[in-house]
């Protein structure tokens, strides 16, 4: 990955800045630009998420892609944040603990490394709370 | 709108292909289907070609052009040809071009292909993470099987579905594969086979999973008026449709339902005027094992959460009420991406010619195929009938 890619999305990786519609209230994460149900009619503005979510989905990834190869098995989840979002993050414990509805926060985390002289993707995953 | 025929249908074998480069597999599904056909190059009005990743895969972009030279096109009529791109549905998508072309009157005889070469790259589970969400699933450690294992992981939660329902659904197209001359594998395995192999992303095994495969395929259309000069046994594309929902899985409606594939599968009834009840065969995109599962839901043959009885019943198998995947699926028969829709659309036309030797299915009239991209971004499905 670029600098560039990386580096603009640093608000959104560290932070969970999404976005919300002011017209219909719907909160994005990961943010949309544009509405999909007010779409011109929408109103964006950047919204902090909470940080606080719940497992909808969950996955134990035992081949990974080259850049993700040293950490399996990882779980992978689908997470649902207080604000009604979804994302898709790792989730930080024994692959045996996992459960439906477990309630999650986030974690300031690396995620991962573009080789040993590249740049380190910093980001968020979750641990049970 | 014109009715569109197919007049001729090739197929590549399948399978890892380390003496074969990428243009060579497409010259080799495509002078099948023009020799199927029984015409010449001159003919060819256009081509569309399915393929997700060349560019990954083996490097190579601008694949129109290139695979217009190779297929000698180039010289007199300067054949445009269309790279057509939707991850794994590039194929059916190819075709859908095609029938499009010929429907609106605008060209005559198109040829659509799917190709690819995917044993040239090194990291290919990386490649496939491009089909969904690179920013938001594939930076968080997502890949692909892992995508589908928490699609499996919700519907075996909310459904009935036991494991071992899963793994029928590899082990019939295993048996199929092993009557389909290009399938990748020609072996059959049992229940055991895919409940003992390594776990890929829990709950989805390695025989859960499709393979990493070379292949090609291609098929000729043409207005159904001008079919009979070609061939004796037309099959009319009696429906297409396509639709889209969003790249990332996070964000559908349902963790379970493919509403794409809902979406597309309604369209192509609609448009086609038969019943589900009418379908004699569907190839449908098993890239993993519970995807077969939601599509002959999705696609409204039994309701959802109904699927594992199905197959515990067999009914799923060459003979039953409902043969999935004779081509032995993506499963068996080996998933080479951008070529797999243009396998299925080859799959059910050989078997309505009656063509399917071992694996046909008896009196075949009507047959349907689904072709997926990504974990449900992009559904497009068609339906053919025996003229």
């Amino acid at each position: 990955m670029t600098v560039a890619r990386f580096w603009r999305k640093i608000p959104q990786r560290y932070n969970l800045i999404g976005t919300k519609c002011e017209n219909c209230g719907t909160v994005f994460f990961p943010p949309r630009s544009l509405c999909p149900d007010c779409r011109r009619d929408g109103k964006i503005v950047d919204h902090h998420c909470s940080g606080r979510g719940k497992v909808v989905t969950y996955t134990v990834i035992r081949t990974a892609s080259d850049q993700f190869s040293n950490l399996t098995p990882y779980v992978l989840a689908i997470i649902e944040l207080e604000d009604g979002c979804r994302l898709t993050s790792q989730v930080i414990c024994d692959p045996s603990e996992i459960t439906f509805g477990m309630p999650v926060r986030s974690v300031f985390r690396v995620i991962a490394e573009d080789g040993p002289s590249g740049i380190i993707h910093y980001g968020t995953k979750f641990v049970p709370s | 709108m014109r009715d569109v025929a197919v007049i001729g249908i090739g197929c590549s074998k399948f399978g890892e292909r380390w003496d074969t480069s990428f243009r060579e597999l497409f010259v080799e599904a495509g002078t099948l289907a023009i020799e199927d056909a029984g015409i010449d190059g001159e003919s060819i009005d256009a081509l569309y070609v399915g393929n997700m990743s060349a560019g990954r895969f083996v490097e190579q972009e601008h694949i129109g052009a290139l695979i217009a030279d190779y297929a000698g096109l180039t010289r007199a009529g300067h054949t445009p040809a269309t790279r057509v791109e939707a991850a794994c549905a590039s194929g059916g998508l190819a075709f859908r071009q095609a029938v499009l072309a010929v429907a609106s009157g605008m060209e005559d005889i198109v040829v659509a292909a799917g190709v690819e070469k995917m044993t040239d790259a090194g990291d290919s589970t990386d490649v496939l993470a491009a089909a969904a969400d690179r920013e938001w699933e594939g930076f968080a450690g997502a890949t692909f099987p892992g995508l589908y294992a928490m699609i499996a992981t919700d519907y075996m939660h909310r459904y009935s579905l036991t494991r071992e329902q899963l793994a029928m659904v590899a082990v019939k197209n295993h048996y199929h594969g092993s009557m389909n001359p290009i399938s990748q594998f020609q072996n059959e395995i049992t229940i055991d086979t895919v409940l003992r192999s390594t776990l890929v992303a829990d709950p989805l095994r390695l025989f859960d999973c499709s393979p990493v495969s070379d292949g090609s395929a291609a098929v000729v259309v043409a207005p159904l008026e001008m079919a009979r000069d070609f061939t004796d046994a037309p099959v009319t594309v009696i429906g297409t449709a396509q639709a889209s929902d969003t790249i990332a899985l996070h964000d559908r409606r349902d963790i379970s339902t493919l509403d794409a594939s809902v979406a597309a599968g309604n369209r192509v009834f609609e448009r086609a005027r038969v019943d589900r009840k009418d379908v004699d065969l569907v190839e449908v995109h098993d890239c993993f094992t519970i995807a077969e599962i939601c599509a002959v839901e999705d696609l409204g043959f039994v309701k959802k959460g109904e699927a594992g009885m199905l197959y515990e019943e067999g009914q799923t198998y060459i003979g039953g009420d409902l043969p999935v995947n004779t081509s032995g699926g993506l499963k068996a028969c080996g998933h080479p991406v951008g070529a797999t829709g243009l396998k299925q659309v080859w799959e059910v036309v050989t078997q309505l010619r009656g063509e399917a030797g071992k694996r046909q299915v008896d009196g075949a009239e009507i047959g349907m195929t689904q072709n997926v991209g990504g974990s449900g971004a992009t559904v497009v499905c068609h339906l053919f009938r025996r003229v």
